[in-house]
């Protein structure tokens, strides 16, 4: 059954390039990258336990370090694409070391101020990262020499990094690493008499979801051909953790789904008002009071509750 | 040397309106165990007010809008806290996320009612003149500033240790369940405590409204900083805020002054040396 299930969405997402517009393929094209992000915040949410709020400075970070790269210094995508990669694995290394000496509201409060640092740096250093204005004029790669300029052809490169992703993230969490970080997650205590290193599962964990943060930035940059500091906000840091509770944190598809509506209510919304921020607190409440542990279990705990009323 | 004195005074008026901010956020984390994210759109709450009343009614007195202001986010954050905050009593990751969304709220509410252009708080007319001493010029009202912080810093530490509802609120603090089980009334507690916190941060933004000057995204430039005060003084301890605020104020001002790009990566290294050596902050208890 769950397998036919995960057959019928892969196979629902080879579809739009042939049947949808090129606003559809760029929109799906969106809430992969999403997706991918949501998924990597989820490795450390839901399965870790560890509440970040500054996980945009990963798709921030990246995706500057590639812009500036690419579009100022004449590297090639290939290797920008690593050092980008290096470079947020390494901050992430950082961030982690400070972080994670702390737990629970402390973690949140730590990444929080670490992400607002990154974001007033992207605002004002604006000799490197041109502040306000954003760096535009950018380009998309062009792996084995295929471009990527046309919409569909971007699905598909975005396509295979999101399998692939989903796959490598899929493995870290059902590997002996992964029960252990859930171990932690729920018993830290234990953990720690049977031998194992909290920190070191945590830490760990936390540079292989910046890692995959800073892929789906890479990915944001090659969308957009443009970067600005609201990449780096706390707004964006708080969409994909509402798409990973919306969802169901510590599921494997949950935070996917959660990215998705999110991205759609996102595009939906900002079509006809520019209300998004005040939108975006109401959904937060939203789901926190009526839904806490996502929508697929809200909707049928309130549908149950409705029953139970009807009676 | 006029140069170090005039930023050292900003450090100090800077210093005086963080602590006016991150006492209210320790105060309530202390309590609560709640890290309040609505305190940055408080402040910038207060400020917007003060804009709009001092500048609709001329020569309308600062210290009445500050009273006001600060009675108006009081009730705004009590209702919050009636409403919505007691219902995750059990599920602080919750309280976080709405204390978030409701910041994105506030926020976004104000650039829809005052628009995305700044708007200067105008100085109180008394208080602009230059205060002369040993032969250097002060502006007046930063000097008032920094004694109004003292004096609130002052008035809070007896509330706290020499009241019968500071002390009430220090037994919440240490053993939540036994001050109930002796019979104090620790939810209304709660909602004392998150009017007073959400009251000074509103009071503080008609304060800081002179210096700062009302504009979108004053929130999140206050918010970050309130945040790395308690990180470097110690979540809920006053004299922790007190320090870091004077601290981050001296900092944050002699940083963008001297290297104006780097100011946020100067904010940075105090936090980084703190957490790494005294996770809990410099005056945190062990444990807490």
């Amino acid at each position: 059954m769950r397998w036919i299930g995960v057959a019928l969405l892969f196979g629902s997402l080879l579809l739009p390039p042939f049947f949808a517009g090129d606003f559809y393929i760029n929109l799906a094209s969106q809430i992969l990258i999403a997706a991918i992000f949501a998924l990597s915040l989820n490795l450390l949410v839901g399965y870790g336990g560890m509440t970040s709020l500054g996980h945009a400075s990963y798709l921030g970070v990246a995706a500057y370090i590639s812009a500036l790269l690419t579009g100022r210094y004449g590297f090639g995508h290939g290797a920008a694409a690593l050092i980008s990669l290096s470079g947020t694995v390494a901050m992430a290394a950082c961030f982690g070391v400070i972080a994670l000496r702390a737990s629970g509201l402390g973690f949140l409060m730590i990444t929080l101020a670490l992400s607002q640092v990154l974001w007033g740096l992207a605002y004002r250093m604006s000799n490197v990262t041109n502040g306000d204005n954003g760096i535009a004029g950018l380009t998309r790669p062009a792996p084995f020499g295929i471009s990527l300029e046309s919409p569909i052809a971007f699905y598909w490169f975005v396509l295979i990094i999101a399998t692939l992703a989903l796959v490598l993230m899929a493995t870290f969490v059902s590997s002996a690493f992964g029960s252990s970080l859930k171990g932690v997650r729920d018993q830290p205590r234990r953990m720690a008499a049977l031998g194992f290193n909290p920190w070191l599962i945590r830490w760990i964990t936390f540079i292989y979801a910046g890692f995959w943060g800073g892929v789906a930035g890479l990915l944001y940059v090659y969308y957009h051909k443009y970067i600005h500091p609201s990449s780096l906000s706390t707004t964006s840091s708080a969409e994909a953790l509402l798409g990973v509770i919306a969802g169901g944190s510590g599921t494997l598809g949950g935070p996917a789904v959660g990215a998705a509506l999110v991205l759609l209510l996102k595009n939906y919304v900002s079509a006809y008002v520019e209300r998004w921020n005040m939108l975006l607190g109401l959904v937060f409440l939203f789901i926190v009071l009526v839904m806490p542990a996502g929508i697929v279990p809200g909707i049928s705990r309130l549908v149950a509750g409705l029953r139970g009323k009807a009676r | 040397m006029q140069f170090w004195i005039i930023q050292g005074l900003n450090s100090l008026s800077l210093g005086g309106l963080l602590f006016l901010l991150s006492s209210g956020f320790s105060l309530i984390f202390g309590l609560m165990r709640l890290a309040n994210l609505t305190h940055g759109a408080f402040f910038m709450l207060g400020t917007y007010f003060a804009a709009t009343a001092m500048r609709s009614f001329d020569g309308l007195n600062i210290w009445v809008t500050a009273i006001a202001a600060g009675v108006a986010v009081a009730a705004l954050g009590g209702l919050f806290e009636r409403l919505v905050l007691t219902r995750l009593k059990s599920n602080p990751l919750g309280q976080v996320l709405v204390t978030l969304g409701m910041s994105f709220i506030i926020s976004d509410a104000c650039l829809v009612i005052w628009g995305g252009d700044s708007i200067p708080v105008p100085t109180p007319q008394n208080l602009q003149a230059p205060t002369h001493l040993f032969g250097f010029v002060f502006p007046t009202y930063r000097l008032v500033l920094v004694g109004l912080a003292v004096v609130a810093a002052l008035a809070l530490y007896f509330l706290l240790e020499r009241t019968r509802l500071g002390a009430m609120i220090r037994a919440g603090v240490d053993d939540r369940q036994m001050a109930r089980a002796v019979g104090i009334p620790v939810s209304n507690l709660f909602t004392i405590v998150f009017c007073l916190g959400a009251g000074i941060a509103g009071a503080a933004g008609v304060l800081g409204g002179p210096i700062l000057s009302a504009y979108p995204g004053l929130d999140a430039d206050m918010l970050p900083l309130a945040l790395i005060v308690v990180i470097l003084g110690g979540i809920e301890s006053l004299v922790g805020a007190f320090v870091g605020s004077f601290v981050v104020g001296f900092i944050y001002t002699f940083g963008t002054a001297l290297f104006p790009e780097l100011a946020y990566i100067i904010l940075f290294l105090p936090m980084i040396l703190v957490i790494a050596f005294r996770p809990q902050g410099l005056f945190g208890r062990v444990g807490a």
